[in-house]
């Protein structure tokens, strides 16, 4: 039973990460209607240019608002090379170019900064809360207690600020249909500059989550990978659908890498690890089959 | 006037629904053909059959097959080489554990093993669509490699899952030189074009492109859903398996399950992106496309860095292809949504017209 909570707590606590890159595919798609894929891209690229401002003498926060600042100039870029060009292409078309975005992005990025794995130190240390220790005789780590707060900020933050402000209203239009937004007066090119800005933002702070913990590496581009399925559970327009589908998804591949394996060991032998590369997603397509738009997406009705 | 078709007059139903209903486009047909089989078998040299041409006309039949399922039925995929990986391993197993079984019946063995997988991971297309779908089809990408890489028994006990395949041998013709494995690929590759060319122009085709462009009319129409979608997941993966198991066997000779990556679906995807979605011809032009930047890469860079006196090494290399990769997709979603092989199309209005501007 400890044993148990622990993977458990463990597992919510990096579905949290998960949730934090969900996050930023959550705003992108609400606000534009186009699923990003390149927003793993932008994770590494958030990541690396932060280590790389630091690496150049910047204290922290100076290389954080700079490395903010090199996120919103991609978003801007984006939008005034891509996005602009292709209003009106159906979405999927969209979602290919993000695609080719995010080969662009993996490339460009150690083009600027270099290609080795770094460190990241941002004050904070992986290890365990010595009074939870004390007291439950458990394991968590200050690190992701830390994370799920900032997570669960930002989370507060976005949500009031699509509901309540004009500018969240203009982004929820655009998504809703570009040219009829266009055709309101909404200006579209701000507004997907916008986007892209605070995508970057979120990018840039699960970046320096996952880079203080496991290095700013190039497998930072696969946390997109492992946002696509918490997406999917979530629905891909809700923002508390991130944060839900995220300790779901957290928490079921760590239980099942750790419980699944040895069963499958003892009827066929051999070693069966690495659950957890496709565990979410069959369990995201099985929940698709029973709940087409995900648990708090909404319901879509075709017309003709 | 060089695409002239005045005067040729169709008196015949048959005349007229034939796959190439203009003589130039016969003749260019033929020609083409004859160069793929007399002209380049007696010509090009081992680099070019084993590094260009072969793995060509492999992932033409890849495209080819995702192609049909995004360009024709709509239904986007990333898994394409999640099922060009079930092709190579199932061409394997039924060459390794039936005794006597004739290389040939084993590639349509692998490409039905690969089309009852396709429709396994085509169910939920049933009940989702568009990107919901592409992720679902993300699963059976990392599932499948998973699988051939934990189950010892699909690469008959290999411990890491790499697979040697036999040399091709049919009718006691051993097919060991780059030449002849290539005449056998073509063979192969030139027949399914052929049937892909006429499966999208017949019923079958019609269905999927309505599927395509609005699925709810489609059904209203009297179009079986179910039906439509679940057999193009099926052709689709036939088409993949049969590439992977000439991958396995025709090109590279063995194989790991990690090659069947992710990469290679979006390579795939590039392919039929720059080629033309929805374009038998695209598939083609696409694959070439693809297949050529990185060698046309590795040529010019070089020669650039020493002309500009730039630093230079094996990591800008793979940089830069990323970022051409990237860059080339969203330029052409961008201005040619349709591909190279709207680029061919356009051609051929100008030869129509050609040597007067309208």
């Amino acid at each position: 039973m400890q044993f148990f909570l622990e993977v458990l707590i463990g597992g919510l606590l990096s579905g949290v990460m998960y949730s934090l890159v969900a996050l930023g595919f959550v705003l992108i798609f609400k606000a534009s209607g186009v699923l990003n894929f390149a927003q793993g891209a932008m994770v590494f690229f958030a990541a690396l240019s932060l280590v790389g401002c630091m690496e150049k003498g910047a204290p922290f926060w100076l290389a954080f608002i700079l490395a903010f600042g090199i996120m919103t100039l991609l978003g801007i870029a984006t939008e005034k090379f891509v996005l602009r060009k292709m209003v009106n292409q159906p979405p999927i078309a969209l979602f290919m170019a993000t695609i080719g975005l995010s080969f662009f992005i993996e490339g460009l990025a150690p083009m600027l900064w270099g290609n080795e794995v770094r460190p990241l130190d941002i004050g904070l240390v992986d290890e365990p809360i010595p009074w939870i220790l004390d007291n439950w005789n458990m394991v968590i780590s200050k690190f992701d207690l830390f994370a799920s707060g900032l997570a669960l900020a930002l989370v507060a933050l976005l949500a009031v600020f699509f509901q309540y402000t004009r500018v969240g209203r203009a982004l929820r239009a655009v998504a809703d249909d570009h040219q009829a937004a266009l055709s309101i007066g909404i200006p579209l090119q701000h507004i997907w500059a916008l986007v892209w800005a605070v995508a970057g933002f979120v990018a840039l702070v699960a970046g320096m989550l996952w880079g203080a913990r496991n290095g700013v590496q190039f497998a930072l581009t696969f946390t997109a990978l492992k946002a696509l399925p918490v997406l999917i559970l979530g629905g891909f327009t809700s923002v508390p659908g991130a944060i839900v589908g995220g300790l779901i998804i957290g928490a079921a591949e760590k239980l099942a890498e750790i419980y699944i394996p040895p069963v499958l060991a003892g009827w066929f032998g051999g070693n069966f690890g690495g659950i957890e590369g496709w565990f979410p997603y069959v369990m995201a397509l099985l929940f698709l089959l029973v709940r087409p738009e995900g648990l708090f997406g909404e319901k879509h009705i075709d017309r003709v | 006037m060089i695409y002239r078709e005045t005067g040729q007059f169709k008196t015949s139903y048959a005349a007229d629904q034939q796959i190439f209903p203009i003589r130039q486009d016969r003749i260019g047909i033929g020609i083409l053909l004859a160069l793929a089989f007399v002209v380049v078998p007696l010509t090009a040299g081992n680099y070019w059959f084993n590094a260009i041409l072969i793995p060509f006309l492999i992932f033409s039949l890849a495209a080819l097959g995702l192609n049909i399922l995004t360009g024709y039925a709509g239904q986007l995929s990333l898994g394409s080489a999640a099922f060009m990986a079930v092709g190579a391993y199932a061409a394997y197993n039924f060459q390794v554990r039936i005794e006597g079984m004739p290389v040939l019946l084993s590639f349509i063995l692998a490409g039905l093993t690969a089309a009852g997988v396709g429709i396994l991971f085509g169910l939920p297309s049933l009940r989702i669509k568009g990107f919901y779908l592409a992720v679902a089809t993300l699963a059976a990408q990392f599932f499948i490699v998973w699988c051939l890489t934990k189950f010892p028994y699909l690469s008959n006990n290999s411990a890491s899952g790499v697979i040697s395949v036999p040399n091709v041998e049919i009718l006691g013709f051993t097919f060991d030189t780059p030449q002849s494995r290539y005449l056998l690929v073509l063979t192969i590759v030139a027949l399914l074009a052929l049937a892909a060319k006429n499966m999208v122009r017949s019923t079958t085709g019609r269905a999927w492109m309505a599927v395509r462009d609005m699925d709810v009319a489609a059904e209203v129409i009297g179009i079986r859903l179910m039906r439509t979608k679940l057999l193009a997941f099926a052709v689709s993966s036939f088409y993949c398996g049969v590439a992977g198991a000439l991958y396995a066997f025709c090109y590279l000779g063995s194989v790991e399950p990690d090659g069947f990556s992710l990469d290679l679906s979006f390579k795939i995807l590039f392919m039929i992106i720059v080629g033309g979605v929805g374009s038998i011809l695209g598939s083609f032009l696409g694959a070439a496309f693809i297949l050529l930047v990185p060698i046309f890469l590795d040529i010019v860079l070089p020669w650039l860095s020493a002309l500009l006196h730039l630093p230079f090494d094996g990591a800008t290399v793979s940089h830069i292809q990323l970022m051409v990769f990237g860059a080339l997709i969203m330029f052409f979603l961008i201005v040619e949504p349709h591909g190279l092989a709207r680029l061919w199309q356009i051609g051929k209005e100008k030869l129509r017209l050609w040597p007067f501007p309208h």
